[in-house]
């Protein structure tokens, strides 16, 4: 049952994010693009630093055996997530659930004004174990 | 039986938050079942318990068994701590008189209870004896996965009492009381097949990563410190056991909700090996990881890290070696007498290590050399990984360390908890 929603959970990803992604692989040069590796439930990074109103394509690695996911945005998007009520994050800008050992992608546009941003896994547990990381916008 | 205290139906209410509230933190316990669910476990488990609150650990042993209607208190304690381990892999809690703790006193407050093994060693086969049960419902929505040292050469059901045997003798009461090959899609490596009662067994070789997404795709919940936990053990032995509780078949058989089935696992190995670090999976650092550890060796076993002495105070924090004299004839006969224990010898050293560590000290595992030439393997221990145990290494070629165990505490219906919790 699960590997059978995993896999139309990857279809609906490939299906929703395909157009993304090719907007991304030809993306114009003002388009920036950051790894982000995720082992053994932690992020490879827990700070990014971007300029106001900059477009980043995440590149959000996971090398876990479980499925993580990849949440980017202010205290009220992650109040939502911690408490959520979708079990899956594909279609928003900054939100994809990231399965178990495999590679996803979202890109997101910072607002043009510094704003306390967060990134974080909502996973039950997962946040509380040390996945999140805070994003700084500067000039 | 030590009556440590009495409640009424009137304190049901009290006593169903003062648990919900001890294992609120401890998410993996509400994740599977849901806060109604959670709460209506507890309101029924306490419920039929027709009010009387004991102390199970002073339950006298000879009845072993069931009865004690203190196992989902002790399972939400355990699974909440995910201390399955070396003690004992389960996700609740141990056979009745396994764990020698879930106490809920008279005042509402509730400790975490002990889990319970052995592992025995002689002629260079080592016994890991634990105890799983379950308390999930219908739907069978409760596992265990379990790292292994080695292949085991037989899965059976252990001795019905052996482990209740083993607490009486440091405990005692007061005096008023099939095989498989099959390769599988996630690239782990089915290598047994079998059941012990209600019990589906599943030994699978491959890394950590094959055999995390092996329990995924089967329904298993692995915490968020699961990957890294695997990846330790897997670095020894890629050797891992699934154990799944079968619901429907347990009622068939009349096993009652969080009776324990001990499951006896075989494995040749020259260095016996009791893992510890996962007794900290999905706890938290600060929490206070507890387990019974009984050892019998031909001779009196070195270990790596040394167990300390009991201390004259309270609450001594570490591995603690309560016990370390040869084993008692009358132990030895009684655990021989026991279904399917005859293999136990006519002498043995009996260790008893009291484990009672933060998580965050329980970096390692026990390993233990019973050679007389007092040298534990470091690698056993966790302290350095060799090539010999390295996952590229075949089998046959691997000194299958014995030791074993763990759980990382799982439920099953991961796609019930994400629409519970996370929906």
């Amino acid at each position: 049952m699960n590997a059978l929603r995993r896999a139309l959970l990857s279809g609906l990803m490939l299906i929703t994010l395909a157009p993304a992604c090719t907007r991304a692989a030809a993306a114009p040069p003002g388009i920036r693009t950051v790894p982000i590796t995720i082992h053994y439930s932690r992020f490879s990074r827990d700070t990014l630093v971007v300029a106001p109103g900059e477009t980043v394509r995440f590149v959000v690695r996971n090398t876990d055996p479980i499925d993580h996911e990849f949440i980017l945005g202010n205290q009220h998007v992650q109040n939502v997530h911690e408490a959520g009520t979708e079990p899956y994050h594909p279609p928003r800008p900054g939100e994809t659930t990231v399965p178990a050992g495999t590679t996803q992608t979202t890109t997101y546009t910072f607002p043009d004004v510094a704003t306390p941003l967060t990134f974080a896994c909502h996973l039950p547990g997962h946040f509380a174990y040390g996945m999140h990381g805070d994003v700084r916008i500067e000039s | 039986m030590l009556e440590l205290g009495t409640a009424t139906s009137a304190d049901l209410d009290t006593i169903v938050e003062t648990v919900a509230s001890s294992l609120n933190a401890e998410a993996m316990l509400r994740w599977p079942f849901g806060d109604d669910r959670f709460h209506e476990r507890i309101r029924r488990h306490f419920a039929h318990y027709n009010g009387t609150v004991r102390h199970v650990a002073d339950v006298a042993p000879p009845s072993f068994g069931k009865g004690v209607a203190f196992m989902w208190t002790r399972l939400g304690v355990r699974a909440a701590a995910s201390v399955i381990g070396a003690a004992a892999l389960m996700i609740g809690a141990a056979g009745t008189a396994l764990a020698c703790g879930g106490l809920i006193a008279p005042n509402g407050t509730i400790s975490l209870t002990h889990t319970t093994t052995l592992a025995a060693y002689h002629d260079g086969v080592e016994h890991y004896i634990t105890s799983f049960s379950y308390a999930g419902d219908a739907s069978g929505d409760v596992g265990s996965i379990v790292p292994l040292p080695g292949v085991p050469i037989n899965v059976i059901k252990g001795g019905d009492w052996t482990l209740q045997r083993l607490q009486l003798e440091v405990h005692p009461p007061s005096p008023i009381a099939g095989v498989a090959s099959t390769a599988e899609a996630s690239g782990a490596k089915v290598i047994l097949r079998t059941t012990v009662d209600s019990l589906d067994i599943t030994v699978l070789k491959g890394g950590a990563l094959d055999v995390g997404t092996w329990a995924s795709d089967h329904g298993f919940f692995l915490p968020p410190d699961a990957p890294e936990v695997l990846a330790f053990y897997a670095q020894r032995s890629p050797i891992f056991m699934a154990v799944k509780f079968d619901a429907e078949r347990a009622a068939a058989q009349g096993v009652s909700q969080g009776e324990g089935t001990p499951v006896d696992v075989v494995i040749p190995t020259p260095h016996p090996w009791v893992p510890l670090r996962i007794l900290t999976l999905g706890q938290d650092p600060r929490s206070l990881v507890q387990a019974d550890v009984f050892l019998l060796t031909d001779r009196q076993p070195a270990m790596l890290p040394q167990a300390v002495q009991p201390a004259r105070t309270s609450g001594q924090e570490g591995l603690i070696q309560r016990v370390s004299e040869p084993a008692s004839a009358s132990l030895l006969n009684d655990l021989r007498s026991d279904d399917r224990m005859s293999w136990v010898p006519q002498h043995m050293w009996f260790t008893f290590i009291d484990v009672n560590a933060r998580a965050a000290d329980l970096t390692h595992d026990l390993s233990i050399d019973a050679s007389g030439f007092a040298h534990p393997d470091p690698v056993a221990a966790g302290y350095a990984i060799s090539e010999r145990f390295g996952e590229g290494t075949s089998l046959p070629t691997v000194p299958i360390v014995l030791a074993i165990v763990v759980t990382l505490a799982v439920l099953v219906e991961v796609r019930r908890h994400r629409g519970l919790v996370h929906p």
